[in-house]
């Protein structure tokens, strides 16, 4: 296959972009959307050019590192696929591609396809944690926990903090990202202590970053690679309501 | 293929030959209370004083998130170090199946003592029994401090914790959360370490790579780091530095390992005087996606839970062209089943590997190039219905149909071995300090516990019994004994440390080949499978130890790597792993050549019983290779520690 692609190059956060056009030649389709960029970064080498810079890491979908907006959907728009798994037989010979870093405030660009998520791990860092000391554990089996709430929770641990639902979303909202682990966490007895301020904080902390407000869209959720529900956004509401509403403490 | 090259062994080995540079300090009494009676004697650090340590942590997967926030909940000022973008990114993430934990919760027979037996016997008694039994002692923990920080564990309907069985097991010890147990695991680490971040407790630096250890007075006191960014290089100073570095899969520039991975951190450390030990000792996975092309970046693992109900098979005839569909059964050579009978399809994955290399090289392998065995699943699905292998597999089959655009629903998969795990790594002793004072290993990173071959659930099983329980007691009492003096930046070694990384960094810049990192990598790569991959010979190795030389030198006058060192430079951090990487496979393909015997996934062709298995030689190798460096990889001093199996009585490693 022969693909044109428009990379997005940047060459640091405080100076300008544009999108380069670039014919990239002997495109398999069992190339990964990542294996094509690299067939580009070394033809780009070849010819004495600067590569293009673009996080990755794991390369099976699960470490979060990657993520570009392709022809303008975050992830390039298969169902439940981060870019490194999205594959070239997805597309066709002669395809016209344009590749973009995640467009977020709270999300500045470092170079070309690459973005800052730190705000992301300051949301965690504000609380979202069970605070077990190393040693203080009970026996395992010690409090069963229904299969049901046991699975619901991990669907919301199963997020990759890639940050495709903020890219996708309109307002750029971090509302999925954080509800995964107010739901995680919320939905195990474990977790219940610190319920009420964790939301609070986390919430608190989200909107410090600059990240924008959530109206029911549902992009977040059609981006998602583990297809995280829009019901873990009706469960961070219904608990920051509860929250609020208690002012933070978690006595009736 | 000329044989020139001289590995540097002894031709007679004494039977014991410890030398006191490896002495394993492994505390006396018998092997149930060796723990707790070394934790009672250990000296401890008053909490109020805690305060005034610094421990740095090199790498935040589950070995070094979990000793970060461990030791900052005790109190001590900790610096931690990612390459990633965040700490959560850490390639612990990816393990899949799950993590094993005495707890005999199945009732069958499950203890400490049978997890410390099998783990000894999969390693093919080449670790050491002490540490391997405090492993098994610490599962039982993990598997609590894990639930209590709400790992989502995978449960029955009774609410209770579900267990399945791994190989080389015969009981069920494995606990899980579908595909993604160490995604979960790693999650509850980070968010251990995210809360010690916001309490001020841990100094943590992502997209921060570390390029050099700094070493006073014989004692590690620092680390020397880049900025990914910024391109910053910097030096850090403490009291105590803890590789958790994860290991060097990557030397086979293929592999399930993350792009990112590397040897860097290790290696630095290696040149500055930890020894390195058993680096030949590398573990090929059986069940990975084949090879697709010379596009391929990396391989992916499909989780060996699989072989609990997919069944491993090729056909009886080489060169059957039929679809596997059209090949009756009696016609199909379940491979593993017939060699394996008790064992069966969860053998374990050194011996799985090696009888997939047989039935290809036999000319039976499936799909193209003859690379690839089927893993079936048509007989669960029949027995337990599409729905219930979707439950249990569901995420394996999704991400196998989206890499080869195959449904395996409908037909086998085919998979074949890939590097996957190295059990090689800085030598260690009890307490996982290394031969530099000061200087503590972790997880990957270190040697300790796998011999010779790692059982399945068993990496993540090490990388939190060292984080969460053993490197926060040792390392406390390594600081508790004193005699750190005051250290700081103008001092000489710091100095020299900071110029001789900024010197590299230049370097690689300076050098305006014309050939790519990636070139140089993928041709280590192709050295290393061929000659020190699955199986060994001594002509292979000496023809690899003549190449990788040549190559080195090519290295250092043909590579070019554009841009500058002062920002964000992907190459200029791949030139450093790969000179790094270079350098360990001459290392490793000695050690291999040294080892004239096999065990575990170390197979030399010379040394195999009338059936093909591994055949190990106690006599003359029950030990431990210690490398020391003294300036070049070839010239690298051999130091041995003896194993002593008090315990359980060296045997033939049998899964028949």
């Amino acid at each position: 296959m022969k693909i044109t692609v428009n990379v997005w190059r940047q060459k640091n956060a405080s100076s300008k972009g544009r999108l380069e056009k670039y014919q990239v030649d002997h495109v398999s389709p069992d190339m990964s959307f990542l294996e094509m960029l690299d067939t580009l970064n070394q033809q780009l080498m070849a010819k004495g050019e600067v590569p293009i810079a673009f996080d990755h890491d794991c390369r099976e979908g699960i470490c979060g590192s990657c993520g570009v907006v392709i022809n303008g959907l975050a992830h390039g728009g298969q169902l439940a696929t981060t870019t490194c798994q999205l594959h070239m037989r997805k597309f066709k010979d002669g395809d016209n591609i344009t590749v973009e870093p995640w467009r977020a405030n709270a999300f500045p660009v470092i170079k070309d396809l690459m973005v800052d998520r730190g705000s992301f791990d300051r949301i965690i860092q504000a609380g979202g944690f069970i605070s077990a000391h190393t040693g203080s554990a009970p026996d395992a089996n010690g409090t069963p926990i229904p299969k049901e709430n046991a699975d619901l929770a991990f669907e919301g641990a199963q997020c990759i903090g890639c940050g495709a639902c903020v890219a996708a979303c309109p307002n750029a909202s971090a509302m999925l990202f954080t509800s995964a682990k107010v739901g995680h966490l919320g939905l195990l007895p474990q977790g219940q202590p610190e319920r009420q301020q964790r939301v609070l904080k986390m919430v608190a902390q989200m909107d410090t970053e600059g990240f924008g407000g959530c109206t029911n869209i549902g992009e977040c959720t059609a981006a998602c690679p583990k297809e995280i529900g829009l019901h873990f956004i009706s469960r961070l509401n219904r608990d920051l309501l509860g929250a609020t509403l208690r002012g933070g403490s978690t006595v009736d | 293929m000329t044989t020139e090259i001289k590995p540097q062994v002894d031709v007679r080995l004494p039977v014991e030959y410890t030398d006191a540079r490896v002495n394993a300090n492994i505390p006396a009494g018998p092997i149930e209370q060796k723990w707790s009676k070394h934790k009672f004697e250990m000296k401890l650090v008053n909490p109020s004083n805690r305060r005034k340590y610094t421990v740095i942590v090199v790498g935040t997967g589950l070995a070094g998130g979990a000793a970060a926030a461990t030791m900052a909940e005790m109190g001590y000022s900790v610096k931690a170090f990612c390459y990633q973008d965040s700490a959560r990114r850490a390639h612990s993430i990816a393990a899949q199946g799950g993590i094993n934990g005495a707890k005999n919760y199945r009732n069958d027979g499950d203890s400490v003592y049978r997890l410390f037996y099998d783990t000894i016997k999969g390693g093919d008694f080449r670790a050491r029994e002490a540490n391997v039994y405090r492993l098994a002692e610490l599962s039982v923990n993990i598997i609590d401090q894990c639930v209590a920080q709400g790992v989502p564990f995978a449960r029955e309907y009774s609410g209770y914790l579900d267990n399945r069985s791994f190989g080389g097991a015969q009981v069920s010890r494995t606990f899980y959360a579908r595909g993604q147990t160490g995604q979960q695991l790693m999650l509850g680490a980070y968010q251990a370490l995210s809360r010690q971040v916001a309490a001020g407790n841990v100094d943590l630096n992502e997209r921060t790579e570390m390029l050099d250890v700094i070493v006073i007075d014989g004692r590690a006191r620092g680390i020397v780091t880049r900025d990914m960014v910024t391109g910053k290089i910097e030096s850090h100073l403490a009291d105590a530095v803890v590789l958790a570095t994860g290991g060097y899969s990557n030397v086979f520039y293929l592999s399930t390992n993350a792009k990112g991975c590397n040897v860097t951190a290790t290696w630095r450390a290696h040149k500055r005087g930890a020894f390195f030990a058993n680096p030949c000792y590398t573990q090929i996975h059986p069940t990975c996606i084949p090879v697709s092309g010379d596009h391929q970046s990396k391989l992916t693992l499909m989780s060996e839970s699989l072989r609990n109900d997919g069944r491993v098979w090729v056909p009886l005839k080489a060169g059957d062209p039929r679809s596997p569909d059209k090949i009756p059964e009696d016609e199909r050579d379940y491979y593993l089943e017939r060699r394996y009978p008790s064992y069966g399809n969860l053998a374990p994955r050194d011996i799985s590997s090696r009888a997939a290399k047989i039935v290809c090289d036999e000319g039976r392998g499936v799909g193209p190039g003859g690379l690839g065995v089927y893993l079936d699943f048509t007989a669960a699905i029949k027995r337990l219905g599409e729905s219930t292998v979707r439950e249990r597999y569901g995420n394996l089959f999704d991400m196998y149909e989206r890499i080869t655009g195959e449904n395996p629903y409908k037909g086998p998969m085919r998979i074949y071995p890939a590097v996957h795990y190295t059990m090689g790594g800085l030598w260690v002793d009890y307490n996982l300090m290394s031969t530099i004072p000061g200087l503590f290993v972790g997880g990957e990173a270190n040697f300790s516990d796998h011999g010779a071959n790692r059982l399945g659930a068993s990496a993540l099983m090490q990388g939190l019994a060292d984080g969460y329980f053993v490197l926060p007691a040792t390392i406390s009492n390594y600081l508790a004994q004193g005699g750190l003096e005051k250290v700081d930046t103008t001092h000489s070694a710091v100095q020299e440390a900071v110029q001789s990384v900024t010197a590299l960094t230049q370097k690689f810049l300076d050098i305006k080949g014309t050939r790519t990192v990636d070139s140089f990598h993928r041709e280590l790569g192709k050295i290393m499978w061929e000659y020190c991959g699955m199986s060994r010979t001594d002509e292979g190795l000496r023809y690899a130890l003549q190449r990788i030389p040549e190559l080195r030198q090519q290295f250092w006058t043909d590579l070019r790597v554009l841009g500058s060192g002062d920002d964000l430079n992907q190459e200029l951090e791949k030139a450093g792993r790969v000179a790094d990487f270079i350098e360990l496979g001459e290392l490793m393909c000695l050690d291999a050549l040294e080892r004239a015997e096999s065990c575990g996934g170390h197979f030399r062709e010379e040394s195999q019983t009338p059936d093909g298995e591994a055949l190990r030689n106690d006599d003359d190798y029950c030990y431990v290779a210690a490398w020391e460096h003294t300036g070049e990889p070839s010239k690298a001093v051999l130091h041995r520690e003896t194993l002593h199996f008090e315990n359980i009585h060296l045997a033939q490693r049998s899964y028949k």
